[in-house]
């Protein structure tokens, strides 16, 4: 091997890159923490753990230049480091075996958070007493859908993420007779009507965009708040402009259209998940403290019914003991309307059982190394006292 | 005398201990012991009187100290009487405070009038209270981490004076003269009213001054019914439903249904008017006869009640604190002169102390039917019992005082700080349902809790090290060698233990929605803990520091530690954000200055130390 190999090899096993490593890595929480308050814990991951660099813009330009290693580098590294020392220094002696399995839990554990960072989607489900759905729905990703109702057992729906909608092109699509033109995108908005005489004229001339118009906001961050996108649509068809659409996540009712002896909906909605069976809320409880408002439990009894009817039963769901169904976990998250429509937290992650292990892993390992240690110490303590009570 | 020390000195603290354990003597005659045992419904569980009292005072006044305008004091249990019973009386004891300059000026008093200038009768207030309401309505609006001093002092002051006046009016119509002489005309009054409302609504001839009797009444009680907070009245006989307490109000709305008064309700009256007249007989009577008749339906929420009246004047923290003090005191002169009598001396005290906060803790957990921590409070006491516990073995393996006095400081320091947060109000509250969990409380929380204790006694352990090596000559060979023993092991105890309980609390937040690790301030800063532990041992183990740097890092520990214990909570963000403390923060600030100064010392190359002119040949 050769010296630059050998130096190159050298730091990557090293202990003081373990070290430098995990002190990059408590300043990154750290300084993370703090900004939550400005924020917001999603922008936070986003911005430091989720990252190569850490980015800072340079006030009034749109210059932004790296800082500070972001999470993916830094845990990267560690990992590659962890790894690296473990295959280049690996000997198994009983005396480090606690230690070993400790730092393999903790390199599954690492490639647990990145398994679960590209592959856990997370979405909500909100029931009303009594209703029944087949999907749950995304908090922050938005469809732009045109759905065809005239078959009368299915819909097919056409749904257009909103990055293809953000970028404001035209889209073509198979099951589509026509096109969209995306003329204008808020991510943002609010809606105004349209006074008789001042302000805003209309953009939009078909459906509720002839009385409203959009009102661009800007985009929040905080946790309890998201964003409500807003777009102009114009159906084009071979034979020519069927008209402009507004289509708004702040509009409650369906707007249709008919084309070709079909009628169409047009929405702006939260993506949807379609899951091979339903869910129907039967009851939600909310039960407190005698005598006061605090919280005691919420609680979700619903019926779950697969779609192949191989599954037909009901379930409660409360805190701390969610329904997990199909790859999915239903958690108990909120709830709404006077305690007659309930929230729950929908959550598909396939690498959810590695913590689980990698916490085995770790445990079982520092309580062995911390034994061994202690029992050492025991002895040689012993083996002083009774030179001491020999002497 | 000196070989006997030891002994006397634990004897004289099991002695100080057992006193406290003695039933209190009431002064004047006034069963007022059974008084604060009588237990109500109030924040969702059935507590004593007592308690009441003693949480309420706690959050009014900042201590349970009171003192009448002419100067005697009186206990909690007596003043709670006085509200509850002699409002015009209780009126007029300077207990508000109110801390912020702004605010005395706001409500136009002047600061000479309060005790100790910033304490105010509700007398003083009475005048500006429309005005505080207005000013604290405006504060409303603001969201709480963004509120001025003056902001947050207006929305105490407002609470202050919210529990005052739910207190006044839990029993009897605040401004009543005689409220049992009320109470007993209306019972007459009552089936002669009812037919006359019933007459007035079927549009029949009735008694006008009847049914005016009756509105009038009925005004007054909803008044009572809207504003008092305490569930006096239990259920009927044979309900055990909790949720049918009701308070007085709400009860003697309800005789116009039932055609009488109700009875406890009239026993509270009659209370009062033996408590007023000065009728010892009658009130202790009465007394015997509420506790009596709740003992037979209730019987362990009774149990529980007395055992937490009488831990509530036992106070077992308290005396745990005086003792945990001497051991530190006997543990340091020890290091002066007679090393082995004081050093003994000084465990045993502590081992002392340790037992009553053990004690202590237990009862709480009985009490509550919970394991040790459920809040912050709790927290302050479970991480001041993991510490003192380690010191305890520490101080049996070493004998070298060593142990002693990095647990006497310790158990004190906590017990001070949850002395403090228990200003808040009742320290057994109940669990929000997203934490009613026995099993992850049990486990997650008790493991890290040890994990925090284990980080600060290696930090404290470490400043003992850095401050006998620098400012005495003490820190002889052996010395050094053990104290960088004890601080290696407890930092590889805090790694194990803040490892498992972070990965534990990890486990739990999946199991209560779905997300391993949600970079939640407080995760945030236990994975901190964790990751710091991590880099002594790492950086022990590659050689880059020796005993004096370990020294410095473990003392910085003490900083991670405490931000991650209290720093993010104060962010006021986050799940597990349990309230925001403006005097802490000060504290906290302080205490990381001190700790940065100690490192400082550290820094300073060993052979400036003193005890490197002694033989101390440490690395």
């Amino acid at each position: 091997m050769n010296a630059t190999l050998r130096s190159f090899r050298d730091f990557f096993v090293s202990l003081q890159l373990t070290v430098w490593l995990l002190i990059l890595s408590m300043i990154l929480v750290f300084v993370a923490t703090l900004d939550q308050v400005n924020l917001g814990i999603w922008a936070v991951q986003a911005k430091y753990f989720r990252s190569f660099a850490v980015l800072w813009q340079i006030p009034d330009s749109n210059v932004s230049i790296p800082v500070f290693p972001g999470g993916y580098f830094i845990g990267g590294l560690l990992l590659i480091n962890l790894v690296a020392a473990h295959v280049y220094r690996f000997s198994f002696t009983w005396k480090k075996s606690g230690i070993q399995l400790a730092h393999a839990g903790l390199i599954l554990l690492l490639l647990g958070e990145l398994f679960t960072g590209l592959m856990s989607k997370e979405s909500f489900l909100r029931l009303d007493t009594g209703e029944t759905k087949h999907y749950s729905e995304s908090f922050s990703d938005n469809e732009l859908v045109l759905i065809d109702h005239s078959d009368p057992k299915t819909d097919l729906v056409v749904a257009i993420p909103e990055a293809a909608v953000a970028d404001k092109k035209s889209i073509q699509h198979k099951d589509l007779p026509f096109r969209v033109d995306v003329k204008e995108y808020y991510p943002n908005s609010n809606l105004q009507r349209v006074g008789p005489f001042a302000g805003p004229r209309p953009v939009a001339n078909q459906g509720f965009g002839t009385s409203v118009v959009i009102v661009p906001e800007k985009i929040t961050y905080k946790p309890n708040e998201r964003n409500i996108p807003s777009a102009y649509i114009e159906i084009v068809a071979p034979e020519g402009s069927q008209g402009i659409w507004l289509a708004s996540q702040m509009l409650q009712q369906a707007q249709t259209f008919q084309y070709a002896g079909k009628t169409w909906e047009i929405a702006f909605r939260q993506t949807r998940t379609y899951k091979p069976f339903a869910l129907t809320l039967l009851k939600f409880s909310h039960d407190k403290y005698p005598g006061t408002e605090i919280p005691k439990n919420f609680s979700s009894r619903v019926r779950l019914k697969s779609d192949d009817g191989k599954e037909d039963r009901e379930a409660l769901i409360f805190m701390n003991n969610p329904l997990r169904h199909g790859g999915y976990t239903f958690y108990q998250a909120g709830f709404d309307n006077n305690d007659t429509t309930t929230v729950l937290q929908v959550v598909r992650n396939p690498s959810w059982l590695l913590p689980y292990i990698a916490c085995v892993m770790m445990g079982l390992g520092l309580c062995i190394q911390f034994g061994i240690t202690l029992a050492g110490f025991i002895r040689k303590r012993s083996a002083a006292n009774a030179a001491a009570a020999r002497a | 005398m000196k070989r006997f020390l030891p002994l006397i000195v634990l004897a004289l603290g099991a002695l100080y201990l057992a006193s406290t354990l003695r039933e209190p003597t009431d002064k004047a005659g006034y069963n007022l012991t059974d008084f604060g045992r009588v237990p109500v419904l109030v924040g969702g569980r059935i507590k004593p009187l007592d308690t009441v009292a003693r949480t309420s005072i706690l959050s009014i006044r900042g201590s349970q100290y009171i003192a009448t305008p002419d100067g005697k004091s009186i206990t909690p249990d007596a003043w709670l009487a006085d509200v509850l019973f002699n409002p015009a009386k209780a009126d007029t004891y300077k207990i508000f405070l109110i801390e912020n300059h702004e605010v005395v000026d706001l409500l136009k008093l002047n600061l000479e009038d309060g005790d100790g200038k910033k304490r105010f009768s509700y007398e003083q207030l009475r005048p500006q209270l429309p005005e505080l309401e207005r000013q604290a309505r405006m504060v409303d609006s603001v969201e709480e981490p963004l509120r001025t001093p003056f902001q947050k002092q207006v929305m105490s002051v407002q609470q202050r004076v919210i529990t005052y006046m739910q207190l006044k009016a839990s029993v009897q119509v605040p401004d009543a003269p005689d409220f049992l002489a009320e109470l007993v005309a209306f019972d007459k009054a009552l089936p002669a009213g009812i037919e006359a409302v019933r007459a007035k609504q079927a549009n029949q001839p009735h008694s006008e001054e009847a049914v005016t009797v009756m509105r009038q009444m009925a005004d007054r009680f909803s008044y009572i019914e809207s504003v008092g907070n305490l569930r006096t009245v239990p259920p009927d006989a044979g309900d055990t439903n909790a949720h049918n307490w009701r308070t007085a109000g709400g009860a003697l709305i309800d005789s116009f249904g039932v055609g009488r008064v109700n009875k406890t309700v009239l026993a509270y009256a009659l209370l009062g008017h033996a408590w007023r007249a000065g009728d010892v007989k009658t009130f202790n009577q009465v007394v015997d006869e509420l506790h009596d008749q709740l003992a037979k339906r209730y019987p362990d929420a009774m149990k529980k009640s007395d055992v937490e009246s009488r831990f509530n004047s036992a106070a077992p923290f308290y005396s745990s604190m005086t003792l945990y003090v001497i051991a530190f005191l006997l543990a340091v002169f020890s290091w002066l002169k007679w090393p082995d009598t004081l050093q003994k001396s000084a465990f045993w005290l502590l081992a002392l102390a340790f037992v009553a906060t053990t004690a202590g803790i237990l009862t709480r957990m009985w009490l509550e039917s919970r394991p040790p921590v459920t809040n912050l409070y709790s927290s302050a006491l479970g991480v001041g019992w993991g510490a003192v516990f380690l010191c305890v073995i520490l101080e049996r393996v070493y004998k070298n005082a060593v142990g002693a006095v990095a647990g006497g400081m310790i158990g004190f320091a906590t017990l001070l700080i949850a002395h403090h947060l228990s200003i808040g109000g009742d320290t057994l509250e109940m669990m929000r349902a997203v934490l009613d969990s026995n099993f992850w409380l049990a486990t997650h929380v008790v493991v890290i809790t040890i994990g925090y204790s284990a980080t600060f006694l290696a930090g404290f352990l470490a400043i003992v090290y850095v401050v006998r090596g620098v400012f005495t000559k003490s820190l002889d060979k052996a010395t050094a060698d053990a104290l960088y023993r004890m601080v290696y092991g407890i930092v590889c105890f805090a790694t194990l233990f803040s490892l498992i309980g972070t990965v534990l609390g990890g486990i739990w937040a999946d199991q209560s929605w779905g997300r391993f690790w949600g970079w939640d301030p407080k995760e945030n800063g236990a994975l901190i803990i964790v990751i710091w532990n991590a880099i002594i041992l790492h950086a022990r183990w590659g050689g880059m520091v020796k005993a004096r740097g370990m020294m410095a890092m473990a003392v910085f520990g003490n900083i991670v530690t405490s931000w991650s214990w209290f720093g993010t909570n104060m962010l006021g963000v986050g799940l597990h954000s349990y309230g925001f403390m403006e005097a802490a923060f000060y504290w906290l600030i302080g205490f990381v200055i001190s700790q940065l100064l100690i490192i400082a010392i550290a820094a300073i190359p060993q052979d400036k130390w003193k005890s490197s002119s002694s033989e101390a040949a440490v690395t």
